[in-house]
């Protein structure tokens, strides 16, 4: 597959069922154990709380080439992969290899005693971003370029269930876009399914 | 890092200041010479630092995880931007923002910034700076380009030179200022960026403007020169110039600036400037940094002798245009409003009539206000900047400013419109009321990300703003306007020394264990540019600062005499009281097994963790070092008392004496014997921890150690009342730096 586009610096966030029932502060003690664990293939560094901030970063794993967070962005609270260093390969592997982090990091929240199993996936909703304006700029042509790209991975993660796709029309934001599958699925199912 | 890099020099090529995209080209090859080891470390850092990028905490390749310290295994190896500064390690970057002055693009552009370098977050500075946190330096020229083209420069943010030209951000609008100083800040800022005369500094200088005498918001008294609006009659006409003050500067020990001059014309302000930094420059302390701020060579010389070398060097220096230049603009420069000024909202709305009482200014031009726009630990989102980007369009002409308490001010907003502004705020997250209020907390960034940080600040003010962001509208009226005001350690970036209720982290051991601390300051003034600094009183474990802020906000309402200040209650009360009233939350906890005290706010890693292993073979000289330590704050305790009383001699003396304390109890750690003799005990101090740098900061290095022999240096001089309180401030640091050397000899002496 071949596009004009080098998508780098690829973001996914996978969005959190009742997210008004999770409490982010247990979240600090259990990044400091992935620093501690260098549990990723990334390079974990610190921890930054933004907690204070409404509808803000929330709390940030910061990783040399990439940042894991619970990101609580335009008040939708889910688990964010943010990859900063760039990657070999084609887009298709960039996109996978973010969502595949995404999808570990889930896991291992979900699964987090600290967190009392508050914090779930909701089946349903994932957003992309690519997080770099001159690569990549919100607008239609971008859009028309990484089509068949993000239809070839959304394919794959889905296995060929339906799902939506909206794109926010500021200019000035990143280049993102929401998906929604019309059923549920959990993480591994998605994993299983990258893995495929 | 950013795989587009190499993109953004053509894409903004034409659409940045040549100037501009000259220095970021320059910068851009020292980053590639660096990288082939063709620039030394030290030199590159230099370089790094005058463009504002900075290095971060656990920058030198390793980082305390709780149980050990872990080596930090960066991609670039052992490649360094600094000495013991890894490349790859996340920095800061600082961008300075003259007199806080943006317009809406320039939000975009920070926005973007902070989005696609940093974490998604902006943090306004106690200097109306921003800072972006976690860049990676191969991304700083492209950051650099995309502000250049904005109109904005990081050059001068940091190292040796003259930092932000701040301002009041009222300027203008104020109902009581004397006149609007934004174009002289203006002026000033741009006739001294990259200036010849201001290159050869042994530290950094900082100017500062106010449009009064009586408010905070210019701070002239806390920098290196300072200017308050002044005018006069000449002739029966009104002469614009300033008061011109030098020599101010918080820091580890804060110096109140000096008069220089009562009325300098604006004509002048510029090449008096120049004349002070060639005196600066030429006469200021190089080697030891510890003492190369302006003030110390001000207090060496008396502002009368310095005042004399200034006006010699004003004689001397070659006219230059730009002195005048801007002098019949600047009194024509105004803003003007996007919309007819407006009539008082009504509302029934308990939200808006409190973000009304507390949020919003009346300005000098009737039917218009400034909206203050409180950020939490001075912290905004990327998207929450465009959104104030949207608001400043649709309400004003773009107006809006940065402010030294870490917020935005949209100026010019008509009353017709503050509903709607309102409205628009607290979609965004922007509407939090409470500005300027007990519960606006300042701090600096302490152990979050500094590389000085003691204590955890932003976790401390993130604590205590939690705490009274409900309860604060119920306190008394007397307590909601307190100033609190957090440093990590004693530089004072959190400006401690001017709050209400001020505290800088410090460390003590409880038990055999390190305890993250604040000391607590109290007496200093945020009015009147920052008229008094207040003194520690008593360091307390950072958990029950909480209690404290309680207990001493209770004490003032019950005890407030009619109209009185808290600056003046503390005077009235007294520390010795104050003090007695918090001794009790400086004790370790009752229950032992209470490990919350070793960890600190927003941080469940146990502080110095690494000293508990060890610590237990102190045994009884433990409890020896910490008894003679105590007694050494007790001794410093008296000297404040005496200072107050007005008993200046034996202020210094005790104080003096407080440091001798201190440096025997580490003295008898390794030589039990030791006498009551002042020289045998600095003798033996300085060989035993100084010259073996036991007793060494890892960023000041001997610097308090240096206090103690300087005091003894002079310890056959009459004190005097300003000589006295200094030495009670350095006393105090170098108290703190004992039981710092202490804690870490708990680790390495086998005693």
């Amino acid at each position: 597959m071949s596009s004009p586009i080098n998508l780098q610096h690829v973001n996914v966030k996978l969005l959190a069922s009742n997210p008004e029932q999770v409490d982010l502060e247990p979240l600090i003690p259990v990044f400091h154990s992935w620093i501690e664990g260098q549990i990723f293939e990334e390079l974990l560094l610190d921890v930054a709380d933004y907690r204070h901030v409404q509808a803000g970063p929330g709390v940030v794993l910061i990783g040399h080439q990439a940042n894991y967070s619970v990101d609580n962005a335009d008040n939708r609270l889910g688990v964010r992969y943010n990859r900063k260093a760039p990657l070999e390969g084609s887009n298709q592997d960039r996109l996978r290899q973010a969502a595949r982090a995404a999808l570990a990091a889930f896991e291992r929240l979900e699964s987090e005693t600290r967190l009392s199993g508050k914090l779930r996936f909701n089946g349903r909703e994932i957003k992309l971003y690519v997080n770099d304006r001159i690569m990549a700029p919100n607008r239609s042509s971008t859009r028309e370029a990484l089509k068949p790209e993000l239809e070839a991975f959304l394919g794959k993660l889905f296995q060929g269930s339906e799902y939506t796709l909206s794109h926010g029309s500021d200019p000035r934001s990143l280049f993102a876009v929401d998906v929604k599958a019309n059923r549920a699925f959990s993480v591994s199912e998605l994993q299983a399914n990258l893995a495929s | 890092m950013k795989s587009s890099n190499a993109l953004w020099k053509d894409a903004l090529s034409g659409k940045m200041p040549e100037n501009l995209a000259r220095e970021v080209d320059i910068y851009e090859t020292e980053i590639t010479l660096r990288k082939q080891g063709k620039i030394d470390e030290r030199l590159f850092a230099e370089t790094r630092l005058r463009r504002g990028t900075y290095g971060q905490r656990y920058d030198n390749g390793q980082r305390y995880d709780g149980t050990k310290f872990q080596e930090i295994h960066y991609p670039s190896g052992e490649l360094t931007k600094g000495p013991n500064t890894m490349w790859d390690a996340p920095g800061m970057q600082r961008i300075k923002i003259p007199g806080g002055g943006l317009n809406a693009d320039q939000l975009e552009t920070m926005a973007d910034l902070a989005e696609e370098y940093s974490d998604d977050i902006a943090h306004v500075t106690t200097r109306q700076d921003f800072q972006l946190h976690y860049i990676h330096i191969d991304d700083t020229p492209s950051l650099m380009r995309r502000l250049a083209a904005a109109g904005i420069t990081t050059r001068e943010a940091c190292g040796n030179a003259v930092r932000n030209v701040t301002a009041c951000p009222y300027a203008g609008v104020c109902q009581d200022e004397t006149f609007d100083v934004t174009p002289y800040s203006r002026a000033l800022a741009k006739f001294l960026l990259g200036h010849p005369d201001c290159q050869n500094f042994g530290r950094k200088f900082k100017p500062a403007f106010s449009g009064c005498a009586q408010h905070a918001c210019g701070l002239t008294n806390i920098h290196d020169v300072g200017f308050i609006a002044a005018t006069q009659m000449e002739n029966g006409v009104e002469k614009r110039g300033f008061q011109m003050f030098v020599g101010g500067g918080l820091g580890a020990v804060p110096y109140m600036a000096k008069l220089f001059d009562s009325f300098v014309p604006v004509g002048e302000i510029l090449p008096l400037t120049q004349a002070i930094a060639r005196v600066y420059a030429r006469l200021g302390e190089k080697k030891n940094r510890n003492r190369a701020r302006i003030k110390f060579l001000i207090q060496d010389l008396g502002i009368e002798k310095f005042k004399q070398l200034v006006l010699e060097e004003r004689k001397t220096l070659p006219h230059d245009p730009r002195w005048t230049d801007f002098v019949k603009d600047a009194e024509q420069f105004t803003e003007f409003p996007l919309t007819p000024g407006g009539e008082s909202p009504s509302t029934d709305s308990a939200g808006f009539k409190r973000w009304l009482k507390t949020n919003t200014r009346p300005q000098k031009q009737p039917g218009y206000v400034v909206v203050t726009v409180a950020l939490p630990l001075g912290d905004i989102t990327a998207n929450q900047l465009r959104s104030l980007a949207d608001i400043v369009r649709r309400f004003t002409k773009e107006t809006v400013r940065t402010t030294v308490e870490q917020n935005f001010v949209i100026r010019w907003v008509s009353l017709s419109d503050l509903a709607e502004v309102y409205k628009a705020l607290e979609a965004v997250g922007l509407g939090d009321p409470g500005a300027g209020a007990i519960v606006d907390i300042v701090t600096c960034p302490g152990t979050d990300t500094c590389k000085l940080g003691i204590s955890s600040s932003r976790g401390l003010a993130g604590e205590l703003r939690t705490r009274l962001a409900e309860s604060s509208f119920r306190m008394d009226e007397s307590v909601q306007h307190l100033h609190i005001k957090i440093s990590g350690c004693f530089n004072s970036c959190g400006q401690h020394h001017v709050a209400d209720l001020g505290f800088y982290g410090v460390s003590r051991k409880m038990g055999g264990f390190a305890v993250p601390h604040f000391q607590v300051v109290l007496g200093g003034e945020w009015e009147h540019n920052g008229g008094s600094y207040g003194l520690p009183v008593v360091a307390i474990p950072s958990k029950n600062i909480p209690q404290v802020v309680t207990r001493l906000t209770e004490r003032y309402v019950a005890d407030r005499a009619s109209g009185e200040t808290f600056k003046d209650f503390v005077k009235r009360i007294g520390k010795v009281e104050l003090k007695k009233a918090l001794e009790d939350l400086a004790k370790p906890p009752a229950d032992p097994t209470d490990r919350s005290f070793f960890s600190d706010w927003g941080d469940p890693r146990e502080y110095t963790l690494g000293d508990m292993g060890v610590g237990e073979c102190a045994g009884e000289v433990v409890s020896s070092v910490e008894f003679d330590l105590a007694a050494a704050e007790r001794e410093l305790f008296e000297a404040q008392i005496a200072l107050e009383g007005g008993q200046i001699e034996k202020a210094g003396q005790t104080a003096y004496h407080s440091m001798i304390y201190a440096a025997k109890a580490l003295v008898k750690i390794s030589y039990p014997n030791i006498s009551d003799d002042p020289g045998e005990i600095i003798g033996e101090f300085r060989t035993r921890l100084y010259d073996t740098q036991k007793f060494w900061d890892p960023y000041a290095g001997g610097k308090f150690a240096n206090y103690l022999f300087d005091a003894q240096r002079k310890a056959d001089q009459p004190y005097t009342g300003d000589s006295s309180r200094y030495l009670i401030d350095e006393a105090q640091l170098f108290i703190d730096a004992a039981h710092s050397c202490y804690n870490k000899m708990g680790t390495t002496v086998g005693v």
